[in-house]
């Protein structure tokens, strides 16, 4: 039986490397996947303590996080998109402005 | 977790986007290991299935697989080795915080308890739709208009 720590420390890092991307990163799109990263290591946490505490509560809060992820997927690729037919470019320092 | 660290250090995305699918396979493995197979399964549908379809597809449309490097880009001054190197031993200092605080939590550590509930579909399915009937519909409605939404955004604006 693995122990809960091993869990928590495996989402701890993963929550890392998804911080570590979106900071080191200059492309829209791989920020928004180490977004989805982050989200999974957050997934993975309420996985294993609602396995330790013995309840399906974790699983379903996983859920509804998934949900947000995906309906946060659709509309940062559609903002994406459409920052990218505007300027041409998919770094980020390349949109500083507010309106064009 | 070799492969989602490798997510961050690709250049093309579309590597980036694979490797996740990989990094998003051995997390399913993590949740059947957790008796958690339901989230296990909509992990591999939804993520690998449908969320990494659509960056996918988003890469190719976009047609822009290296990052480009202008010269404004190379004389930003975030882009300087010295506070690059500040900002990967910020990330390092992270995750030896992070480790740090969950080792200390060393009572954590004994064998998971079962208390009546697995982690079936059926009880999922009973609680999803009695004690989390609210969100469960809020979650619809967003999802209504994350979809509206992604249209309006993506959709031509020259047409109008």
């Amino acid at each position: 039986m693995i122990p809960l720590n091993a869990y928590l420390i495996v989402s701890a890092v993963l929550f890392a490397i998804g911080t570590a991307g979106v900071f080191m990163r200059r492309n829209v799109i791989t920020i928004l996947l180490s977004i989805e990263i982050m989200l999974n290591a957050v997934n993975l946490t309420f996985v294993a303590f609602g396995r330790w505490l013995g309840t399906v509560d974790g699983q379903i809060i996983v859920f509804f996080v998934m949900t947000v992820a995906a309906a946060e997927a659709a509309v940062g690729l559609a903002l994406v998109i459409a920052l990218f037919r505007h300027r041409e470019s998919l770094n980020p320092d390349a949109f500083t402005s507010l309106k064009w | 977790m070799i492969a989602s660290s490798l997510v961050i250090g690709q250049r093309n995305p579309v590597y980036s986007v694979l490797l996740l699918i990989a990094s998003f396979g051995a997390l399913s493995g993590l949740y059947i290991q957790l008796d958690a197979p339901f989230v296990a399964v909509i992990q591999i549908i939804i993520y690998a299935g449908a969320i990494m379809v659509l960056f996918l597809f988003v890469v190719m449309l976009l047609n822009a697989p290296q990052e480009d490097a202008a010269e404004w880009d190379r004389a930003h001054p975030l882009r300087r080795p010295g506070i690059a190197r500040f900002g990967a031993i910020l990330a390092v200092l992270l995750v030896v915080q992070l480790l740090w605080a969950l080792t200390d939590a060393s009572d954590l550590s004994g064998p998971a308890s079962q208390v009546g509930d697995d982690g079936s579909i059926r009880t999922l399915g009973r609680i999803l739709f009695t004690d989390y009937m609210f969100a469960f519909e809020a979650t619809s409605i967003l999802i209504l208009v994350a979809m509206v939404g992604a249209v309006v955004l993506a959709g031509r604006s020259d047409q109008r």
